[in-house]
This record gives C-alpha cells, sequence and structure tokens, in this order.
C-alpha cells in the first residue's frame, strides 16, 4: 500500500472540490474525495437522493471537476448502468476516444442503496453491469434529518426509532457478495489509503464492482466534528466493521481487519458505543446483543478463510 | 450471438406483420443506440423482436439492456439519453405507473427519448386489453403524446418522432401510444422503408459531444439537476418546457409533411386528420385504433345520405386547440370518443374535457358531445359508432340526447345491470 504521502503527492488533482457545503467532519467528503482521486477524471457520477444531491452545491454551482449526474432516489444503479452502454455505444462509433475508458460510478447513501435502491443495484449486479457502485453509508436517512434505514444498527437512536432501532443492520456487502459480483469491498473513512487502494482496484476490474464504505456524520451519530475519523476508525477497532475484498468468491481481510480474528485484539465494542450519543439509551441486553452478532460475524468470516484456505 | 453485420442493412419492403413488430422495426430503422426494456403484456413482442435483431447481429453497436423493473428501464434510458445516445423502450399499463418518476424526471432534463405504449386498462381487476387511461395519465409529465391508428403509422410516427424530438429546437421525450391488442397483437401489411431514406429522413445521430445541452464528458464536465432553491430558475425552465411544447405544434406539422413528401404517407397536418368533415352536421374525434373505424362508420352512414363526419386526433400533447376550434366550427355537434377515464372530471372522460377547454374561449359554440366507451379493451362495434353518429344527428334534429347518458356523458356499451 502506498503511504498518504505518496498519494497526495501523486495524485495531486482534486475532483470533489473545496467549497462544498457537507458539515464539518462529514464522512461523505472523505469518501468521494479519495475514491475520486482513485478513479480520476475519466469518471461519470450518478447520485441518487441523499445529502450528496445537496452538499455538491445548489444550482448553478458545483462542487463536482468531473461529470456528475442527480438521479431520483431508486434509480442509481439503474441510471449509471444506462450510462455506462452508452459509453460503449459511443466507443463503437467513435474508436480509440475516451468513451472506452470511461468509469461510471455511484455514490448512494445507505437508503439509497439498503432500503429503496436495492432493486435496481440487484438487477446491476445479477446483469453484471459494468459499473462500480458506492453506498456511502453513514446509517441512517441523514439528509431527511435521521430516519431509520434497514443499515441502522440495533439500538441505535434515530428520529423515527426513538428508543433505540429493534432490527438489526442490513448486512449488504454480504447480499452483493452473493449475486457473484466479480468484486466486493468494504472501507471506512478512517482508511482513506485503503479506499483509495480498492477503487484502483476496483477500476481495473470489468463488470458490477460494489464498494461499501462506513462514513461517518457527526450530527447524525452525536459526535463532535473532530471525531469524524477516530469514530470510524473505532467501528473498525472494535471488530464492529470489517475490512475485506472479495474478488470473484475469494474473501480476503483487508490490514486492520486481518489481526482481529484473534478476538483478544479487538477492542470493547462498548469504547465505539459509548462515544455516540445515538447509542445512549442503549440497554445492557442490546449491548450483549450486538457484541454476540459481531462475534458471530466473525465467526463466520473465519470460517469462511478457513474453508478457502482447505480448498486452497 | 452470430457474427454482426457491418451496418444496417433494410431494403423498402411490405411485410405482414403485428403492430408491436412494426413498433421494433421502427426502432431498428432509426438506428436507436441503447434499447431498455422490461416485458409486459401487451408490449412484450416488441422487446422479443428487438432481441432477435440485436442477437442476430442485425443492429451493430446497439446496446440492448434487459432491466428488471420498469422504473430502471426509464432510469437506465435517463442515463444513457443523457450520455448522448438516441434511446428506445416500450412499455404498458402497469409498467409506465411503475415508470412514473422517471418519466417527469427524462422531461424535466429535456431527454430526446422515444417511447411506445401498448396501451392497457389499469388494474385492479386486472386488464390488459386497449384503454388509453395509462398513457393519458402521462398527460402533464412534459412529454408529447401521440397516437398511431394503425399499423403502418406506428413505424411512421416513431420515424417522425425522432425527427421531432431531436430538433434543437425542441428536445423533448415523446410518447408514442396504440391500442393494446387491438394494433399490437392483430397483423396488417407495413411497409418498412429503405435504410438509405430513412438515414436522410432523420437527423443523423448524435456526435461525439452529445446533446447541446447535456452530456457527460470529462473534457467538459458538468452537473445535471441538482437542486435548485425556489427563487432559482426553476419557474422559468417550467415555462419553457410549456413553451416548447407550444412550439412543436409547427414542427410536428412541418416534419408530417416532410414525412408525406418522402415516404407518400399523410396524417393530415399531423396533429389532426379530419376524414369527410367539410359539409358534415356532425362529426365525432376519435383517437387510437377506433378513429379508423369511425371512418368506415361515416362512409357506411354517407351511402345512407347522412352528412357525417370523423377526425382522428394524432396529439393529445401538444393539444391541437386551433385545430379543433377549426374542426368545431365546420359541425353543428361534436362528439368526442374517449376510450379512457378521468374520473371526477367535468365529462368523465380526459379527452372531451380537452375539447371543452379548447372552445371555451373560442368564438364557437358547437355542443359537444362527450361519450366513454370500450374500456378494458371492450369491443366497439363498427355498428355502435354507426350508432353513435346517428345520435349525434337525433341530438341535432330533436335535441333528444342519447340513452345511457350520465352527468352529461353518453357511456356507451354498457352491460344491463340490474
Amino acid at each position: 500500500m502506498v503511504s498518504i504521502k505518496e498519494a497526495l503527492k501523486d495524485y495531486q488533482e482534486e475532483f470533489f472540490l473545496a467549497g462544498n457545503s457537507t458539515c464539518a467532519g462529514c464522512g461523505l467528503e472523505i469518501a468521494l474525495r479519495w475514491a475520486m482521486k482513485a478513479l480520476g477524471p475519466n469518471t461519470s457520477l450518478v447520485t441518487p437522493a441523499s445529502c450528496l444531491n445537496v452538499v455538491v452545491g445548489l444550482w448553478p454551482k458545483t462542487a463536482s471537476n468531473f461529470p456528475f449526474m442527480n438521479m431520483a432516489f431508486a434509480a442509481g444503479a439503474a441510471a449509471a448502468t444506462g450510462v455506462s452502454a452508452a459509453f460503449k455505444a459511443k466507443a463503437y462509433r467513435f474508436p480509440g476516444k475516451v468513451w472506452e475508458k470511461m468509469t461510471t460510478l455511484v455514490f448512494a447513501g445507505d437508503g439509497g442503496t439498503t432500503d429503496i435502491g436495492i432493486q435496481g443495484l440487484s438487477g446491476a449486479a445479477e446483469r453484471n453491469s459494468n459499473i462500480i457502485y458506492c453506498c456511502y453509508d453513514n446509517e441512517a436517512y441523514m439528509n431527511t434529518g435521521i430516519q431509520r434505514s434497514s443499515s441502522t444498527p440495533h439500538g441505535a437512536i434515530t428520529t423515527t426509532t426513538t428508543l433505540g432501532k429493534e432490527q438489526y443492520k442490513k448486512n449488504l456487502p454480504q447480499i452483493m457478495a452473493a449475486h457473484e459480483i466479480p468484486y466486493v469491498a468494504t472501507c471506512s473513512v478512517s482508511e482513506p489509503l485503503d479506499i483509495f487502494e480498492k477503487f484502483k482496484k476496483a477500476k481495473s476490474i470489468e463488470g458490477c464492482k460494489y464498494i461499501h464504505i462506513l462514513a461517518s456524520c457527526p450530527p447524525g451519530w452525536g459526535i463532535a466534528s473532530e471525531d469524524a475519523v477516530e469514530i470510524p476508525r473505532l467501528a473498525v477497532k472494535t471488530g464492529s466493521w470489517i475490512l475485506y475484498e472479495i474478488e470473484n468468491g475469494v474473501i480476503t481481510l483487508s490490514k486492520k481487519s486481518k489481526l482481529l480474528l484473534d478476538p483478544s485484539k479487538r477492542v470493547p465494542l462498548i469504547e465505539y458505543l459509548s462515544r455516540q450519543k445515538r447509542f445512549s439509551k442503549i440497554s445492557e441486553k442490546a449491548l450483549i446483543e450486538l457484541q454476540e452478532q459481531l462475534d458471530l460475524q466473525w465467526i463466520k468470516i473465519a470460517n469462511e478463510i478457513k474453508c478457502q484456505e482447505n480448498l486452497a | 450471438m452470430i457474427d454482426s453485420q457491418d451496418d444496417f442493412i433494410q431494403e423498402r419492403e411490405t411485410k405482414i406483420i403485428k403492430g408491436n413488430e412494426a413498433a421494433a422495426y421502427a426502432a431498428k430503422s432509426a438506428r436507436v443506440q441503447v434499447i431498455s426494456a422490461y416485458p409486459i403484456t401487451p408490449q412484450t413482442t416488441v422487446v422479443e423482436k428487438l432481441s432477435e435483431f440485436v442477437d442476430n447481429g442485425e443492429m451493430p453497436g446497439t446496446e440492448y439492456i434487459k432491466v428488471e423493473s420498469e422504473h430502471s428501464v426509464m432510469a437506465s434510458i435517463v442515463g444513457a439519453s443523457t450520455a448522448g445516445t438516441r434511446t428506445f423502450t416500450a412499455t404498458s399499463g402497469q409498467g409506465l405507473f411503475y415508470m412514473y418518476e422517471m418519466v417527469h424526471w427524462a422531461a424535466g432534463a429535456r431527454l430526446p427519448i422515444v417511447t411506445t405504449i401498448a396501451s392497457r386498462g389499469p388494474a385492479p381487476p386486472w386488464n390488459i386489453w386497449a384503454d388509453f387511461t395509462d398513457i393519458i395519465s402521462c398527460r402533464d409529465t412534459g412529454w408529447m403524446i401521440s397516437f398511431a391508428a394503425n399499423h403502418q403509422e406506428i413505424y411512421d410516427d416513431i420515424l417522425m418522432s425522432y425527427k421531432i424530438c431531436e430538433d434543437y429546437d425542441i428536445l423533448l421525450p415523446k410518447f408514442v401510444a396504440y391500442g393494446g391488442f387491438t394494433l399490437s397483437h392483430t397483423s396488417k401489411p407495413v411497409t418498412i422503408e429503405d435504410q438509405e431514406v430513412v438515414d436522410n429522413f432523420l437527423p443523423p445521430l448524435p456526435d461525439e459531444k452529445g446533446w447541446p445541452h447535456i452530456f457527460l464528458d470529462p473534457e467538459r464536465p458538468m452537473m445535471h439537476g441538482n437542486l435548485i432553491m425556489p427563487s432559482g430558475f426553476y419557474n422559468e425552465f417550467r415555462l419553457k418546457i410549456h413553451h416548447t411544447m407550444l412550439m412543436a405544434k409547427d414542427k410536428i406539422k412541418k416534419v408530417t409533411k416532410e414525412f408525406e413528401s418522402t415516404f407518400g404517407r399523410h396524417y393530415g397536418n399531423g396533429l389532426i386528420q379530419e376524414y369527410r368533415i367539410n359539409d358534415a352536421d356532425v362529426a365525432i374525434i376519435n383517437y387510437g385504433e377506433l378513429a379508423m373505424q369511425m371512418e368506415q362508420a361515416v362512409d357506411d352512414l354517407r351511402e345512407e345520405g347522412y352528412k357525417v363526419g370523423s377526425v382522428k386526433l394524432r396529439y393529445l400533447r401538444p393539444f391541437p386547440v386551433e385545430d379543433i376550434i377549426n374542426v368545431a366550427r365546420k359541425v353543428k355537434i361534436l362528439g368526442v370518443a374517449d376510450r379512457a377515464t378521468a374520473f371526477g372530471s367535468p365529462t368523465g372522460g380526459p379527452v372531451s374535457s380537452e375539447v371543452k377547454t379548447a372552445l371555451y374561449n373560442s368564438s364557437v359554440s358547437t355542443q359537444v358531445l362527450p361519450i366513454i366507451m370500450g374500456l378494458g379493451g371492450r369491443e366497439v362495434s363498427l355498428e355502435q359508432q354507426k350508432n353513435q353518429l346517428k345520435a349525434l344527428i337525433k341530438l341535432k334534429e330533436t335535441g333528444e340526447l342519447p340513452r345511457d347518458m350520465i352527468d352529461g356523458t353518453f357511456w356507451d356499451g354498457l352491460l344491463e345491470v340490474e
């Protein structure tokens, strides 16, 4: 992996520009900035309804230095499929030009991905549409005022789960992996270089690529802006958010998560939860349930890795 | 997939084909670059035929996306059109309702998308047969809407649509609607035109730069569709769509004339097609396939000495206000037959309400008789249409309204209910 210094030196160009109206400490901004650094200028973005529609700038201003298309909430993956097909059709008519090199990217929130957008996304995955679909997951409908989504974790307070959410977070990366697409990866905004590397890799692969980024939201999570990197880092360190790649069905844990296969290396979950106001009403019971769910996920992944090693 | 041809090949030939196949042939003749579709009865054979063309290598370079829903159909078509390609899709009834959000999007983005609708009745109860309530529910979306009344007109109107939509003064999407099963699944001779002649008639495919106002080009990075405040140009953008719609009337007339001189087929002035109305006492406006049968009814009654006429409405949007006023001026009583509903509207039928609105501000005081018939594919026979004309004559001569008048609208062909 390159160092952050090297990456900033070699990739000085910025595509998601300063002057956008994200909140201080917005995880989305880190995610998009580093994704675009990796993908470069020949990228066309589709973004369904989300904070990104708003923070990128009010008409006629924009903070995107690349083609950017706003889209209806449920339509991110399908619209990107259309864009990607059009680039292919243009490459046929105008060979040797930029059209054959274009990357079509979707940047969608967790609502636009795990809830209203899942049908279109599943369709794009099954068709193996040549797109990179990125979900920046701040674990609720932050743009409309912090309502619960199917990606909101158990126990989290939102404006529609005032006592804490009863249900568990939908595991979308695994659902995408079940579509047997060529590339699935998880990231956290606390690890920008990991984002950078994974988007670079995704760009080099033909077909449907899915990247799920845990993205902090200071107002939505009830954290200080200056903690917007530290808190998702704790999500990784506690093992609550696992960083991995699944390439052609083979899972590989990313560096920061790999050592957590050993449970004793995991920071206790409470250290991640107690720093966030959204978990302030969490019960003893819910805490135990979350820890159990976390441990179970790790057992599943450890088993999968063992299986893979045996097969190899 | 077999080896692709180097280019689109089509010699002028007349084939006996279904209405849906005529639509598919038109998309091929127009060299559409991106197709996206999801099957729904009675549209299915359009997308089947196109699959055949693409799989056989007869449409080299055309991308065909088989999506998982109609919402995704129009989303992907919006994406493909935004990126600067000529696009095509087709749907029906429930499918059109499901894509409705994206229908608005396409017009707001001013994309010259052409879509055919094999119209069917809305559920429940389930219905898959001719009824134009589906397409008329898109009246206020900013799409142009035309009706094809026969198999050849489906093919012809799709070609004309691309020429109208892609004109830089217009740049709006357009629907071409025709009756489910009545046209989609019946067969008639249709002339498929020579590729080179079609190429010369249509504008060239968009060049590398795409459309003038919307593009996805790394050399010219641009944002599309971002949030606009109430103090921004939202109102003005909407007014522009309305203005364009009104301007499109002249464009439609012009393209229809050009079409006639190129291919020899006549479609009135483009917006409406009159039939024997110049000396008529009464006439009925129809749209879709029943407009054709009405011409037969007129011929039959003329032989019996009745002075009757027929008008085929070709466009719902833009609505041919001036032409409708001219028609009304010629007759004493004007029937307007809707194979569609507009529940709770002044007449219960959508087009009759439009006609009444058009006449309200004119000096014409012709009586308008709204008719609703044939919903959900119910048979409307030649005899029935002749009786509609006779009912109008009787109304003119005696002032007596037809039986089955419900709140000012003639509901023709209702079953006897105890």
